[in-house]
């Protein structure tokens, strides 16, 4: 079972919860796809790495064939191209490699070359199969990292794997998204089978829980809420998702436990029976819930 | 020679403006004829990589030198590869910086802050 | 007038928190949200009238008149963001089309075209100060250019204050940086956990460059005592001037979540951010 786990904000505890819920079952696999800052590693502290570079085509000139007619420049959308004496110059971090330039070039003096922008590291950590996308400082767009990432998710569903899913009971596959509502958070979740929204019990929380929450109607996918840092009094995430038909998984307290725990960067799950308990059960809620 | 100064209006008595890329208009300055053409900068209105576009037709110009109080570094990229020097205004007023650039009095523009990358994430 | 700009690196570090107690405290006649992603600082900065809404225009996107398409496939197999749906009718996905052009060019029956797309709304408060914001919205890719536009909206209303304040964007890429633009101090809130200082320390390296202000400060810090030693260690290794620090309080939350700022009741956390909002004008006038 898939199950994307997404908020509308930074720091409302998607790492925390999709960390320990990787955790908490018996063999998952944990997808970081916040590419530009990611953090569910710093937690699984994964072994037996094996890292595979991501690259984009970016344009390179053969001065010798370039006339200067600057054709391309004028199509570039993204001011990637400049003229200077009778050189052509390209700006690979602005370049979003669409291929037009080389397409229109009229003495087809544009060639495509191959430029790293990330990499995808796989380890393991105890039952968990940790993947983790890394987008390098710099660089426009992190979406070709998350389709490689989830291109492997569905690599994954070989004959063997369905095979041990049936002998071991489901297995889960956990995404940690990006914060917000942008075009790569709707990469994150295009194919999965259920979203968890992480909210915090503020005002703040839900205003942008109602952003992302928009999000995963526009996809059709079924969702549940995972209210965090939860304090006494009215929690006006709590009231959001009571009038708007959203059903409430689970209700994490705020304790300084946690904030101290995670800001170790230790798995609760694995820490703490207590814990452990917490979050199997909202895996069992969420299987329930969402059962495609 | 021709020099560039990124400015807020179309006037002599304006003010430079603090951002090179997204400036609405350009001065190019002939410093022995006096002469003053505003030009309106098509970058402005572009969504990401407005520096490069900016650059460019600060190129196209055949200026000297560029006068402006920041530059970020893909800008800064063309603008060198033209061997255009950049100086660092100071103060906001057009006609001051110009005065001191003329007396030899504007430092060399020594730092160049990271691109913006504007467009998608 | 001084522009301080409040900044955090990673989301939820309680820069907006913060940010609405200083407006408070500086009675601040001017300020923007520069968080266009999810702005939400109107939620706490409450305006007297409705503002002035204008569209913000993000990349065009591609459209296919379904009148002239003889479903070639040219545009589909050409397009490097998968964002064209082939079928009875070919239709293009506004999600993942990224305004390049390259259907337009290569289409040879003229059937695809760019149409100005509106990626977000800009709104404009003026009353005995001013507000500005942005929404950007959903699906469009996070743009510094309306981070721009958000802080020229504001400068573009002459209003006599003392202080501008700029709730940052999170993060550390070009929103941020667009964000830093025209400031004259970057105050940095800072929570004490790994992932929030390596992002403070990129931070600083980009707001070193360009010759501004700069001070931090940490939130919630009584939940790692450990960790916010690190951080002031390292504020005065780099001689970076470290305003203070605010517990975490459930008092605040609950004064935020009624709409409030946390200095307008009395809580622990807004006698601390008193003293941080003291020490930050000091440096910023320094």
């Amino acid at each position: 079972m898939k199950i994307a786990v997404l908020s509308g904000k930074g720091g409302t505890g998607k790492t925390l919860v999709s960390v320990n819920l990787a955790a908490a079952a018996k063999a998952s696999t944990y997808i970081d796809c916040d590419v530009e800052e990611p953090n569910g590693h710093l937690f699984f502290k994964p072994e037996k790495l094996v890292n595979e570079t991501v690259a984009v085509k970016i344009p390179e000139v053969d001065n010798l064939l370039c006339n200067g007619c600057r054709k391309c420049i004028e199509f570039c959308k993204f001011n990637a191209l400049a003229y200077i004496g009778d050189t052509l110059l390209v700006f690979e971090e602005v370049c979003h490699s669409c291929g037009g330039c080389a397409l229109i070039c009229p003495e087809k003096a544009l060639r495509e070359k191959e430029k790293a922008i990330g990499e995808i590291q796989r380890g393991v950590s105890g039952n968990v199969k940790v993947i983790t996308g890394i987008l390098n400082t710099g660089e426009a767009s992190g979406i070709p990292i998350i389709k490689k990432l989830l291109d492997d998710m569905h690599e994954g569903n070989s004959k063997e794997d369905k095979k041990k899913n049936n002998e071991s009971g489901k297995e889960f596959v956990f995404i940690d998204c990006p914060p917000g509502s942008a075009c790569i958070v709707m990469e994150s979740i295009k194919d999965v089978d259920y979203c968890i929204l992480v909210a915090e019990p503020t005002l703040f929380g839900v205003h942008n829980l109602s952003m992302v929450h928009e999000l995963v109607k526009l996809f059709g996918k079924p969702c549940g809420a995972v209210l965090n840092k939860c304090l006494d009094g009215e929690n006006p995430a709590e009231k959001y998702c009571r009038e708007n038909g959203i059903n409430i998984l689970c209700q994490i307290p705020y304790e300084n436990e946690i904030g101290t725990m995670n800001s170790n960067a230790l798995i609760l799950a694995r820490e703490n029976d207590r814990y452990q308990a917490l979050f199997r059960g909202l895996l069992d809620a969420v299987a329930k819930g969402g059962a495609p | 020679m021709k020099i560039a100064v990124p400015v807020d209006e179309k006037n002599m008595e304006t003010t430079v403006c603090p951002s090179f890329g997204r400036s609405p208009f350009f001065l190019i300055y002939d410093t022995e004829s006096k002469n003053a053409t505003f030009i309106d900068n098509n970058a402005a209105a572009s969504q990401g990589g407005s520096g490069i576009k900016a650059a460019q037709t600060i190129v196209d110009n055949q200026v000297s030198a560029l006068l402006t109080p920041r530059c970020g570094e893909n800008a800064a990229q063309v603008i060198q590869a033209a061997n255009i020097k950049i100086y660092k205004t100071a103060g906001n007023s057009l006609q001051e910086n110009i005065d001191a650039f003329m007396e030899g009095k504007l430092p060399v523009l020594n730092e160049i802050h990271p691109g913006f990358h504007g467009g998608r994430k | 007038m001084k522009q301080l700009l409040i900044l955090s690196g990673k989301g939820g570090t309680g820069k907006t928190t913060i940010a609405a107690a200083f407006i408070k405290l500086a009675e601040a006649k001017a300020y923007a949200d520069c968080d266009v992603d999810a702005p939400n600082l109107h939620l706490v900065a409450h305006q007297a009238s409705e503002p002035a809404r204008s569209n913000f225009y993000g990349m065009p996107k591609a459209e296919i008149n379904a009148d002239l398409c003889v479903k070639c496939d040219q545009c589909r197999k050409n397009c490097r963001f998968d964002a064209i749906e082939p079928g009875e009718k070919y239709k293009v996905d506004p999600f993942a089309c990224e305004g390049c052009g390259v259907c337009e060019a290569v289409c040879p029956e003229g059937a695809v075209s760019l149409k100005p797309a509106v990626a977000g709304e800009l709104m404009l408060h003026v009353n005995d100060s001013v507000f500005s914001t942005a929404q950007l919205r959903m699906g469009s890719g996070t743009s510094g250019k309306l981070v721009t536009e958000v802080k020229q909206q504001m400068n573009s209303v002459p209003i006599e204050t003392e202080i501008a304040i700029i709730d940052g964007s999170p993060g550390i890429g070009c929103p941020v940086i667009a964000s830093l633009s025209g400031a004259d101090m970057v105050l940095v809130v800072a929570e004490p956990s790994l992932s929030c200082i390596s992002d403070m320390e990129r931070i600083i390296r980009t707001a070193k460059i360009f010759d501004m202000k700069i001070g931090v400060c940490v939130n919630k810090f009584d939940t790692n005592i450990e960790n916010t030693k690190k951080i002031e260690a390292f504020c005065l290794e780099q001689s970076i001037p470290f305003t203070g620090k605010v517990p975490f309080d459930a008092e605040a939350v609950r004064a935020v979540n009624n709409g409030l700022s946390i200095v307008d009741l009395q809580c622990a956390a807004g006698e601390a951010v008193k003293e941080v909002f003291r020490e930050t004008l000091r440096v910023l006038n320094g």
